[in-house]
């Protein structure tokens, strides 16, 4: 499947009187991949997204799907979980999940077709004649899953989609969101929950205080955010590493060990000394973490 | 899809979810229960003519002339019992000499004296009590399904906010078809209850044996009233929308409604008190707040000329196409400002994007 990129937002400025909460905001998001958007609270996700969805206006700046300023039309293919979740209360599961597909321009029969299907994908098909108050949070949270999936749209943005998840309902998610992305679907998603996004995002979107820190593929972004750290393996102590010139000892722990570099030091000095030493069972840098990443470009 | 198609999909769950709301169901069936016992309890009431036991067989033929429920009894003692009893209204004695428990029976009096002939000048089309209950009717008939329908646009869409459903529905479909579906949903019930009760109130009188004079001029009136009150009521349909939007939630109505509630409640009251000033009364049935009950009370009492409620109907109608303008742009303007109540002038002022 090839990759392209799909939604491309462009210079995004917005205020709210007269706090800026979006400046310069530009990323791109491509289909076929999840993309995770990571923020403080309150750093302009869900206003981005608010803008990408049309539900509010950009000051300046500019959208495009698939190279056009978006449509009505267009719209019609975005599937969108905002941040504060609601359906009808009184309605039952079923017909909500069917009355936003057909929204989404889905006839009666399709509708009907795949809110069944997708239901028992989320594992609420028992649940499906319930108005949804009668719900519990987590199959509430299901059925708004379900509402954005409804239509297999092009497009997911899906505002703290793991926020009020039990466990298993995570892994079910997570499990539908991949299959949504492998069959081509461009899927931007805001959490902060890091190590969620870690295990789950193909590409990054980092924003504090309404810029855009850091955007890239997670492998890239690891790489380039790589300190001149790393972790060695030897048999023995590995204590002799406190007195290598340039090297600052972060974790010893007998035989395993962690260290900084000072800038200009050869890291293949400390291993060739390592291996005078005796044999070395691992050497290899230490990539950063998401959270490492996160601390380190909201600065 | 069209915006139209979407708001078909909205009127459709809107009449959906009014239909399987059981306070709607109750206020709809409450409202026709009472109309229909304002019609038939009066009617009830008034059980046939009055029965008079006689004694004086001389009083026979006049009162039967007076077509009364005439039982000739010889006794005067068993004449006084069945009166007592609550069998008979009156008794006529030989001389005659009139027996009635509390009242003096005037149907009875009148029909044993001789009356002057009287001639009227101006007599009225009907008689006093039909031609104040008829106006007074309709006045409230358009006052409260008005309220209580407004209310309900306002409620379901405070509710939408309130759920945070909107912001869903927004990203979908235009703010537009969202609105328009809710209006020709609300006004479609509305105006069927409406009908329902014209058809009713008809059927009723016809029923009730009201004379026909009342008959033909309530005709005119209540057709001319439906087009009025469609009218009417989708001008104030987008307001309430609006004042629904401006709400964050169902306990901010209450603040937030506050000027669409006194725009059907003034005009009303106007309509009550100032009906027998002519001069008065013409200009609210122009008045596009006040036209659905004024002119129908006008053509039910004859007052106005044939081309008098077009006209009106047209200024009503201009009315709520430049309502809607404004109510569509403040309920789009606060729909998704859902930190407490949202003031007109913010609401007025807020771009969006979505048509």
């Amino acid at each position: 499947m090839v990759m392209t990129t799909v939604l491309n937002v462009e210079a995004v400025n917005r205020s709210f009187g007269d706090r800026q909460v979006l400046k310069d905001v530009s990323f791109t998001v491509d289909s076929g991949r999840l993309t995770g958007f990571v923020g403080a609270n309150g750093a302009g996700k869900t206003t981005t997204m608010r803008i990408i969805l049309g539900v509010l206006a950009a000051d300046t700046g500019t959208v495009t799907w698939r190279g056009n300023p978006i449509s009505k039309n267009d719209r019609q293919l975005f599937g969108y979980m905002p941040e504060e979740r609601g359906l009808y209360p009184k309605m039952t599961v079923g017909e909500q999940v069917v009355y936003l597909g057909r929204l989404h321009g889905l006839s009666a029969a399709d509708a009907k077709r795949r809110t069944t299907a997708l239901l028992e994908r989320l594992e609420l098909a028992e649940r499906a004649g319930d108005p949804v108050e009668k719900l519990s949070l987590g199959n509430q949270q299901r059925a708004q899953i379900a509402a954005a999936l409804v239509h297999d749209p092009e497009l997911l943005v899906l505002d703290e989609p793991f926020s009020g998840l039990d466990p298993i309902a995570v892994e079910t998610v997570l499990a539908v969101l991949r299959e949504r992305a492998r069959t081509g679907a461009a899927v931007l998603f805001s959490s902060h929950q890091l190590e969620l996004v870690e295990r789950l995002c193909d590409d990054l979107v980092i924003i504090a205080d309404g810029t855009v820190r850091a955007a890239g593929s997670r492998a890239g972004l690891r790489e380039q955010h790589a300190l001149p750290r790393f972790r060695i393996e030897v048999d023995g102590d590995a204590g002799w590493l406190r007195d290598e010139p340039g090297v600052t000892l972060l974790e010893l722990d007998g035989a395993q060990a962690v260290f900084d570099l000072t800038a200009g030091a050869d890291e293949q000095a400390v291993l060739r000394a390592a291996l005078g030493r005796g044999p070395v069972r691992a050497f290899g840098p230490v990539r950063p973490s998401l959270a490492e990443i996160f601390r380190e470009v909201i600065q | 899809m069209t915006t139209l198609q979407a708001a078909r999909l909205v009127f459709g769950r809107e009449i959906r979810a009014k239909l399987r709301d059981k306070a709607f169901i109750f206020s709809t069936v409450s409202f026709l229960v009472v109309l229909i016992a304002s019609i038939a309890i009066p009617a009830m009431l008034n059980s046939g003519p009055t029965k008079v036991a006689v004694v004086d067989s001389a009083a026979v033929a006049p009162l039967r002339a007076a077509q009364l429920d005439v039982r000739e009894i010889a006794d005067p003692a068993a004449a006084e019992r069945l009166l007592r009893d609550g069998e008979v209204d009156a008794v006529v004695l030989p001389g005659p000499k009139v027996v009635a428990m509390e009242d003096a029976p005037s149907e009875v009096l009148n029909a044993l004296s001789t009356v002057p002939p009287v001639e009227l000048l101006d007599p009225p089309p009907f008689d006093e009590f039909i031609a104040i209950f008829v106006p007074l009717a309709l006045a409230m008939l358009c006052y409260i399904t008005s309220l209580l329908f407004g209310l309900q646009i306002a409620q379901s869409v405070v509710e939408e906010k309130q759920t945070r459903i909107v912001e869903i529905l927004v990203a979908t479909i235009p703010a537009r078809a969202l609105l328009a579906g809710k209006i020709a949903a609300m006004t479609t019930l509305a105006f069927a209850q409406i009908a329902l009760l014209s058809v009713i109130a008809l059927v009723g009188t016809t029923v009730a044996d009201l004379d026909a004079g009342v008959i033909s001029a309530l005709r005119p009136a209540l057709g001319w009233f439906l087009p009025f009150f469609i009218l009417g009521f989708v001008m104030l349909a987008t307001l309430w929308a609006a004042v629904g939007a401006l709400a964050a939630r169902q306990e901010d109505l209450g603040s937030t409604s506050g000027t669409v509630q006194m725009a059907v409640l003034i005009p009303f009251f106007a309509v009550l008190f100032l009906r027998d000033n002519s001069t008065a009364l013409t200009a609210l049935s122009y008045f596009p707040l006040s036209s659905p009950m004024a002119m129908p009370i006008r053509i039910f009492e004859n007052s106005a000329a044939a081309w008098e409620p077009f006209l009106a109907l047209a200024v009503l109608a201009l009315s709520a196409a430049g309502m809607l303008v404004i109510g569509a742009r403040i309920y789009h303007g606060s729909l998704l400002r859902t930190n407490g109540k949202t003031s007109f002038a913010t609401a007025w002022r807020t771009r969006v994007t979505t048509g």
